[in-house]
């Protein structure tokens, strides 16, 4: 015979032994009402204000934001504006991007709320201020997967992660898109948020459709999130960019198009199971279609497209072209709505994307990339931050990660834009290095880096019109002429972080 | 190599950033227009840029061409001394009716060559855009020994004809056929009208290939878009290229072995047959089908 009763002596010289308590399970109160109506009572609900407080935010501390609404983003104005409100000052400003409709920053720039700034790429009016001196500290740029490893290294510490979904349940369960029918926006991937919700101390979600227990699939964990606040808007979805595929009417970008694609074509990469990655650009995009068609010609399927996705892209992917999508920013709704919907459309972080010191990072399997570029020079380098009048117009992204890691990078720049020279003898800020560019494409003639003969080879075969990057720049001259130098002041405003983590470049101050 | 005029591109005289890389995209001719596209109260200035475009911009082996005013104008003679003193290869003459309009231009072009020293560099090409002009074409085709080639201006030619453009072109067949015939029958070159509906390119392919097979050397054209279709068009087909090849090198060993006449195939090859057969090869290198070197 052994009854619990008879046990209990035995129970408790146990826990003694182990240093624990006895249990007294019999005074466990059950909780009877419906789950439906429990999850509203979540712990992790709570008012912005209430999150930022129960946060344990001080002044001093590193804030982060994602920018997968690019343009339509509300998230970022939204919390700065509620911290300069409440208070706050002196924060270290972490968001993977920043663009023109973060303007509003500036007031909270001169009021103190925001002193320190990290981020890809900076436009508008809060560029041309910054660029002309308004911040102390100089905003420290980082790619894409610079800013993932920085962030995991601990380089980067994050102290409270703002991070908006267009769902989430009451237990931070959240994605870039809702399957609700009160839907109101839609990104797609998180890539760029995957990195702040695992490694910031504090994670607070941001959504503008709170939906029911379990919101599965999901891109964000609730075990990473701390706080859910429901909001009005966390973004305009129209402004990620515009939905529908159109194709460029503008004769350059053909042009520019038709002679990349003849590069990818020739250059000995091209072969079933290749993988790709274009930017967004109108040539970009164009040359996706020229691709296309040889890809048909030739039977020839790619294994996976990367980066930011596009509709372009999701195009090929459904006509069977491209095997699986791998994707850490939707560039548009289509994009979007495919993550959501193919099982082969598959979002990944910024670390999986293009960490350097990641082996499994998709940059290393990538085969070819093209990408655009404000300015290259006669080292190849290539600068797609500062704008030739000295001032910062642009975002790092992933440019530098995916050209040091491709197989085949292919920077397609126009040699003039109007009167600006696009092909130069230095750029004004070294954002990817010349050793990781193997060929830029312009209107005028294709150079390829003098450390790939073997490539350049290939191209002249195919009878492309390989030339010399000098020629190119003094083509560039001979139309346009010297320009006046830049009338940079001594203030360092910007320090260009390499993917390795190391400085690369600074920006200086530029004068009227 | 013969020239080729597959495609000669209009870029209007007053649009510098137009002017300044139009040869990028590749037209064998580019046509500065100084005419229809430039209004009264610009035709100086239009005349100006064009002048300096072609004295300062590397337009490479593109021909390039002017279209002139009338000289019935205030502004073909001075039309004529700007561009020949800017070394422009040929001057297109708009809505020639007579072989004397062509006589008078190229009088206006010596006086200008005489001072310059280069007199017979200016080559002359004229639009015909009338009835009037489409009687006369022989005559003008043959006007000049300058005369490098005769185009259609449909435009014109349909209002003057009392009817309009319809996409298959019936309203056009005579007009086309009497330029080739006449450009044929005095050794020059036939050129057709612009298409300008960029949005229906499957109609503007359609339209080359029919001008192709009635005999033209190319088409005029108006936006960089329309290049690749003509050149498509124009492209021969491997099966010509080959026989092409044949003929040829059938040619090169009879001339080794100093014998007239040749046969391939059965077939014999008179003159006709080769010069054909080159003008195979040239479009084939044009159009990147073949490379100079492997036809050496």
């Amino acid at each position: 015979m052994s009854s619990i009763k008879e046990r209990a002596a035995l129970v408790e010289k146990a826990a003694e032994k182990m240093n624990k308590g006895v249990s007294h399970p019999e005074n466990l109160v059950k909780n009877a009402a419906s789950r439906m109506e429990l999850q509203k009572e979540s712990p992790k609900l709570a008012t912005l204000e209430e999150a930022i407080r129960r946060s344990g935010l001080k002044d001093g501390m590193t804030i982060s934001f994602h920018h997968h609404f690019r343009g339509g983003d509300k998230v970022v104005n939204l919390v700065v504006a509620k911290l300069a409100e409440m208070g706050f000052k002196n924060l270290h400003l972490a968001a993977s991007s920043l663009s023109d409709v973060h303007a509003p920053l500036i007031q909270h720039i001169e009021n103190g709320v925001i002193t320190k700034i990290s981020t890809s790429g900076l436009r508008g009016e809060l560029a041309n201020r910054i660029s002309r001196g308004l911040m102390e500290e100089p905003v420290v740029f980082r790619s894409h997967g610079g800013r993932g490893s920085a962030i995991a290294a601990g380089d980067l510490h994050i102290d409270v992660a703002f991070l908006g979904a267009s769902s989430s349940d009451p237990l931070g369960n959240a994605c870039g898109y809702s399957r609700s029918e009160n839907a109101k926006s839609i990104c797609g991937s998180l890539g760029y948020a995957l990195p702040d919700a695992q490694y910031a101390d504090k994670v607070v979600i941001l959504t503008d459709d709170l939906v029911a227990y379990p919101n599965t699939p999901n891109s964000i964990s609730e075990r990473q999130v701390d706080y859910v606040v429901e909001v009005d808007s966390v973004g305009d979805s129209s402004k990620i960019s515009s939905g529908a595929i159109r194709d460029s009417k503008n004769p350059r970008d053909i042009l520019l198009a038709q002679k990349a694609a003849k590069v990818i074509i020739n250059s000995g990469y091209f072969k079933d199971g290749f993988s790709i990655q274009t930017g967004t650009g109108g040539a970009s995009l164009a040359a996706v279609k020229y691709i296309r068609q040889s890809m048909i010609d030739r039977g020839i399927k790619a294994s996976f497209a990367l980066g930011g996705i596009t509709a372009h892209m999701v195009k090929l992917h459904e006509e069977g072209l491209i095997d699986r999508l791998i994707d850490v920013q939707s560039f548009d709704k289509v994009a979007a709505e495919s993550l959501k919907n193919d099982i082969m459309h598959k979002e990944v972080s910024a670390n999986e994307y293009a960490s350097a010191d990641e082996p499994g990072s998709a940059v290393h399997y990538l085969d070819i990339v093209i990408l655009s570029a404000l300015e290259v020079d006669t080292k190849f380098n290539v600068n797609v931050l500062v704008g030739s009048d000295g001032i910062i117009r642009g975002a790092i992204g992933g440019h530098p990660d995916t050209a040091a890691d491709s197989a085949l990078s292919i920077i397609v720049c126009p040699l003039l834009r109007g009167r600006i020279p696009c092909v130069v003898d230095e750029v004004t800020t070294l954002i990817t290095p010349g050793s990781s560019v193997d060929v830029i494409v312009t209107e005028y003639g294709i150079a390829v880096n003098p450390r790939r003969p073997e490539l350049a080879e290939r191209l002249r075969q195919a009878g492309l019109d390989v030339t010399d990057i000098n020629i190119l720049k003094e083509k560039a001259r001979s139309i346009i002429g010297d320009a006046s130098p830049l009338p940079f002041g001594d203030k360092v405003v910007g320090v260009v972080m390499n993917r390795d983590g190391n400085v690369m470049d600074v920006i200086k101050n530029i004068n009227d | 190599m013969e020239r080729l005029r597959r495609t000669m591109m209009f870029v209007p005289g007053n649009n510098p950033g137009m002017m300044a890389d139009a040869h990028i995209y590749g037209p064998d001719s580019i046509m500065l227009d100084l005419e229809d596209s430039v209004t009264m109260a610009e035709k100086d200035t239009a005349r100006l840029l064009v002048y300096n475009a072609l004295k300062s911009v590397d337009y490479g082996d593109t021909e390039m061409v002017v279209r002139i005013n009338p000289l019935n104008t205030p502004y073909g003679k001075k039309d004529i001394e700007a561009v020949v003193k800017a070394g422009v290869d040929v001057i297109r003459m708009p809505k020639t009716e007579t072989a004397e309009e062509v006589i008078e231009v190229e009088r206006e072009i010596e006086r200008v060559e005489k001072e310059l020293g280069c007199v017979g560099r200016t080559k002359i090409m004229a639009a015909i855009e009338s009835a009037l002009g489409i009687c006369n074409a022989y005559a003008i085709a043959t006007a000049s020994p300058r005369m490098m080639g005769i185009a259609l201006g449909a435009e014109d030619y349909c209002a003057n004809l009392k009817t309009q453009r319809t996409p298959d072109g019936d309203e056009l067949r005579l007009a086309r056929e009497t330029i080739v015939v006449a450009a044929r029958a005095a050794g020059i070159d036939a050129l057709d009208t612009v298409y300008s509906n960029l949005n229906d390119m499957e109609t503007f392919r359609k339209e080359v290939e029919f001008i192709h097979r009635l005999g033209f050397d190319g088409k005029s054209i108006i936006n960089p878009r329309q290049i690749e279709v003509v050149n498509e068009v124009f492209a021969p087909t491997e099966k010509a290229i080959e026989k092409a090849r044949t003929i040829l090198a059938a040619i090169k060993e009879a001339e080794k072995k100093g014998s007239g006449v040749i046969a391939v195939n059965g077939k014999m090859v008179d003159r006709p047959v080769v010069i054909r057969a080159q003008r195979t090869i040239d479009l084939a290198i044009a159009s990147g089908i073949l490379k100079e070197e492997e036809v050496k």
